[in-house]
């Protein structure tokens, strides 16, 4: 797939070095677009990029972006040579913020982004200075799952994890960083996430943590691996992505996502800016795009992400909305400590989690 | 007059082997070596730097109890398919060729299954709703339909079903070479079968044993889905945390380190059941 990209994008440039001149080529480059690869990148190319031309008349240029935090380390690479793989990059939240500290994401202009105004305070990045650098760009629940076979009646609160009634049966994910079982055992027993921005406190919320480590059959890194177990009621209970889980329900399998009382963890990806793009403007069209209601409820309609808009902007029916997202307050993940003492945090969750 | 003495190929074909080796094997240890002492850069990925940061990390009591797990884990399946692999082999042999190849050509086929694949398959096979458990069940064996995995069994047991292949072609080409009348003169002079296969297989056999046994070890060393697909959490090895540093943590210079050190103790281990092996063997 990249490399028949990479082809395809060579033959074009050659093809434009050849015919155009070179002022025409500047202005005619595509608008490069770096998404998770995969669904995601099948999504946008789907059901955004080709509105998105329509509507603006800037060309896309879909770039699949690796997993994990390679993106950033090219990103990064590339930008000391001036050179911008993709203009307009989808980030994890940690490398995100990484990113932000090595100054790597394009400042922008935020008045020349009229849907600004439309996302709430923490799906707007700013630098420490003030200055705008991103936005958020699709977010998803992490919820409480269950089997209905084996669990007629649906749990309410995350404190079913603690639960002696259900020892060996939990799934639930391997890392702190992409669990955020802190975060989810802090706002249940310490009152919120506060806690965890001491060493004491972390080490005290995964101390609550370790007591569900009986209850706890598979701690996963494949999710294909829990979903099937989930559905054949082999692992009864655990955490996973509310809309899969509402796709899977809807195709007949026994399982239900519940939003839990304590609220379920609000992910998210967001949209940022290599500084060595030449295309901020059109990038700051694309990110203002998609701050858009209508297609923010699009997305939530045909990719199954929460709108990162407030509700009430969108045209959403509520069973579309509560297919993707709820009302309750979520648990919002604590990045920052994962960029900040992520290689502690990791080493005491082998120690004390799930080793 | 006499002139050099001919060779069939030039000498400077010798040169090719060294060459992939210095390119497929030096040259990658080499940066893995150096990327082991480099400085872990929480920004970004890593700057190149002499310190022993990582390494330090890893001699701590919690990587000490990983490594005894690694380890652990693959002595027992290397012990286990060998010692399957043996007799099955000696029976192997015995047979006639077109059995021979039928067999032969079943075990390589297993070695087409890729590791997600077995992982997959064992775990339903072992599970609760779908499994072994049932039948046990149906069967009376059993109270109640019961999970075999995830847990230590599990797992060794998929690492034996990629092993045992692998043991097999190993052992076979000296067992079929094996000279049935040493075995003949052992009964002739009255040993029984046992005493035969042990008093004379073996001991001929040494090196071949010990061979399997090494093969199997260094490669289910390296498993790191099966632990995660099979086993419980308190069963990742090493490899496991490796992956979790290269790519979840982007922390290569530990990862690099964490490797180093596995191979330096898998090599020492090689060593010493080689040397085990030529010893006796020369007895």
């Amino acid at each position: 797939m990249q490399r028949r990209q990479f082809l395809k994008t060579g033959a074009a440039t050659a093809a434009a070095a050849l015919f155009a001149p070179s002022v025409l080529r500047a202005q005619g480059a595509p608008l490069k677009v770096g998404t998770y690869g995969g669904y995601f990148q099948e999504s946008f190319e789907k059901y955004i990029y080709p509105d998105f031309t329509a509507a603006t008349g800037i060309a896309v240029e879909s770039i699949a972006e690796p997993t994990g935090e390679a993106w950033l380390v090219q990103l990064s690479q590339a930008a000391r040579a001036g050179q911008a793989p993709a203009d307009v990059s989808m980030m994890a939240q940690v490398a995100r913020i990484k990113g932000a500290r090595a100054g790597l994401w394009a400042p922008m202009d935020d008045s020349a982004l009229k849907n600004l105004g439309n996302l709430p305070e923490h799906f707007v990045h700013r630098y420490e200075d003030g200055s705008f650098y991103g936005t958020g760009a699709v977010s998803w629940y992490i919820t409480l799952v269950t089997n209905t076979e084996s669990y007629p009646e649906a749990p309410t609160s995350w404190t079913a994890l603690w639960d002696p009634a259900n020892a060996d049966k939990l799934g639930l994910m391997s890392l702190a960083s992409n669990s955020f079982l802190l975060e989810i055992t802090a706002t249940t027993y310490f009152g919120g996430t506060d806690i965890l921005k001491t060493d004491e406190g972390v080490l005290k919320v995964m101390e609550k943590l370790a007591e569900v480590k009986p209850n706890v059959r598979l701690w996963y890194r494949d999710e294909g691996q829990f979903q099937q177990a989930l559905e054949t009621g082999e692992i009864p209970m655990g955490q996973y992505y509310h809309d899969v889980t509402g796709l899977a329900a809807s195709q007949g399998k026994p399982v239900r996502s519940v939003f839990p009382d304590e609220g379920a963890v609000l992910d998210s990806g967001s949209w940022v800016v290599s500084k060595a793009s030449k295309l901020i403007d059109q990038s700051q069209v694309f990110i203002d795009y998609m701050a858009q209601p209508e297609i923010q409820a699009k997305l939530s309609r045909f990719v199954g992400t929460a709108p990162t808009v407030a509700r009430e902007l969108t045209d959403l029916t509520d069973a579309e909305f509560a297919a993707v997202a709820s009302d309750k307050t979520p648990i919002l993940p604590l990045s920052e400590i994962y960029v900040d003492r992520g290689d502690w945090i990791a080493q005491m969750w082998s120690e004390k989690i799930t080793g | 007059m006499s002139l050099a003495p001919e060779t069939t190929a030039p000498r400077w074909i010798a040169l090719w082997p060294a060459g992939m080796l210095g390119l497929f094997f030096l040259v990658p240890f080499g940066i893995m070596l150096a990327v082991s002492v480099a400085h872990r850069d929480m920004g970004g990925f890593y700057t190149w730097a002499f310190e022993w940061n990582s390494y330090a990390r890893f001699l701590s009591a919690f990587f000490g109890k990983v490594m005894a797990v690694s380890l652990g884990v693959s002595l027992t399946a290397g012990a286990i398919c060998v010692a399957l692999a043996f007799p099955f082999t000696v029976f192997l042999s015995g047979m006639g060729a077109k059995a021979q190849t039928r067999v032969l050509v079943t075990l390589l086929s297993v070695l087409a299954l890729s590791e997600v694949i077995i992982g997959f398959a064992l775990s339903t096979i072992l599970s609760q709703t779908a499994g072994i458990g049932n039948i046990f069940y149906w069967l009376g064996l059993i109270d109640a339909p019961q999970a075999f995995a995830p847990s230590l069994f599990a797992l060794i047991l998929g690492l034996c079903y990629i092993g045992f292949p692998f043991a097999v072609l190993v052992l076979y080409p000296p067992v079929s070479r094996l000279d049935p009348e040493i075995v003949e003169a052992a009964r002739v002079m009255g040993a029984s079968g046992p005493r035969a296969f042990f008093g004379v297989i073996v001991p001929n056999l040494r090196g071949a044993i010990v061979g399997a046994f090494i093969l199997v070890f260094v490669f289910t060393l390296g498993s790191y889905l099966l632990p995660q697909l099979l086993g419980r959490s308190e069963h990742w090895t090493l490899s496991v945390h490796i992956t979790d540093q290269a790519i979840y943590q982007s922390n290569l210079p530990f990862a690099a380190a964490m490797s180093v050190f596995l191979m330096l103790v898998a090599l020492s281990l090689v060593g010493l059941a080689s040397l085990a092996g030529r010893d006796r063997g020369a007895k």
